[in-house]
């Protein structure tokens, strides 16, 4: 893989990521369209997600949750706005309460996934719009428990090893 | 200033990534002291509209917040919005070279299980 870079512009609160991967279109676009590929990579390690439906055809529909260390379930949402395999990809992705069902009234973030053939491989390029810096701090925090997770393992084992 | 908030390197970052020059410009005098719409399109060589349109998306993110001064909506920059931003998305790009990685983990243990 080559060394990913994003590029932020604050005042449309959109980030576009690059990266590149040694692996062809195909099998690239696998891991969004396999849901249990999907699992692997989506959640935080500390919070893998499960996918209990995951429709990827326009229009369709997917539902995950992950699950915490402390067993907490942040929930969420996916709705396929655009597919055409394997070149892109355009899907809300939203909040979802504790029956895993999207949250009324929470707008969703939008992403905009490309997939480009290159001499080693594909170029993924992921962009992410947000709607407000208050959504995005949601969105961060639910996918970032990792950072907090990973530090409270190296607090533990610090911890076990002076003990 | 604004700049005294911001290390070096968010800066030009941040500077970097406002790829839309009118926008960027109308951030920066709006960050100096207010102005309304009308002195706001004087700058430019657009219709009032259109720049009333980018005030409109600046104030959409919360760069900017408008107040009614009199008869006029006076335009000022939200310095705080723009540093929380700029923040917010690097820890959001953290999060998808963190994915990148796992994606890459995937693939290469898929190559393995079929050699």
């Amino acid at each position: 893989m080559t060394v990913p870079n994003g590029t932020a512009d604050p005042t449309t609160l959109t980030l576009t990521f690059v990266a590149e991967f040694d692996a062809a279109p195909e099998a690239v676009w696998q891991v969004w369209e396999d849901p249990r590929k999907l699992e692997r990579w989506w959640g935080p390690p500390t919070y893998p997600a499960t996918f209990t439906r995951h429709e990827f055809v326009a229009g369709g529909e997917s539902r995950y949750h992950m699950t915490g260390p402390d067993g907490d379930q942040p929930s969420g949402w996916w709705r396929i706005e655009a597919i055409d395999r394997p070149r892109s990809l355009e899907f809300s992705d939203g909040f979802a309460g504790s029956d895993g069902e999207p949250l009324p009234g929470d707008e969703p973030v939008t992403m905009r996934v490309t997939f480009e053939p290159t001499d080693r491989g594909t170029r993924m390029t992921t962009v992410t719009h947000f709607v407000s810096t208050e959504q995005m701090e949601k969105m961060i925090k639910m996918g970032m428990q990792e950072g907090m997770g990973l530090a409270m393992g190296q607090i533990d084992a610090v911890l076990a090893s002076a003990g | 200033m604004v700049v005294d908030e911001f290390a070096d390197g968010e800066l030009d970052r941040v500077f970097r990534a406002l790829a839309d020059p009118t926008r960027r410009d109308i951030l920066a005098r709006t960050l100096r002291s207010g102005e309304s719409v009308s002195s706001l399109a004087g700058h430019y060589r657009m219709s009032f509209a259109a720049v009333q349109k980018h005030v409109a998306a600046l104030e959409r993110a919360g760069l900017v917040r408008k107040r009614r001064h009199g008869r006029e909506q006076i335009v000022h920059g939200s310095p705080e919005t723009l540093h929380r931003a700029a923040t917010l998305l690097a820890q959001y790009e953290r999060l998808w070279s963190d994915r990148a990685t796992r994606i890459a983990g995937v693939l290469a243990n898929e190559e393995g299980s079929t050699t």
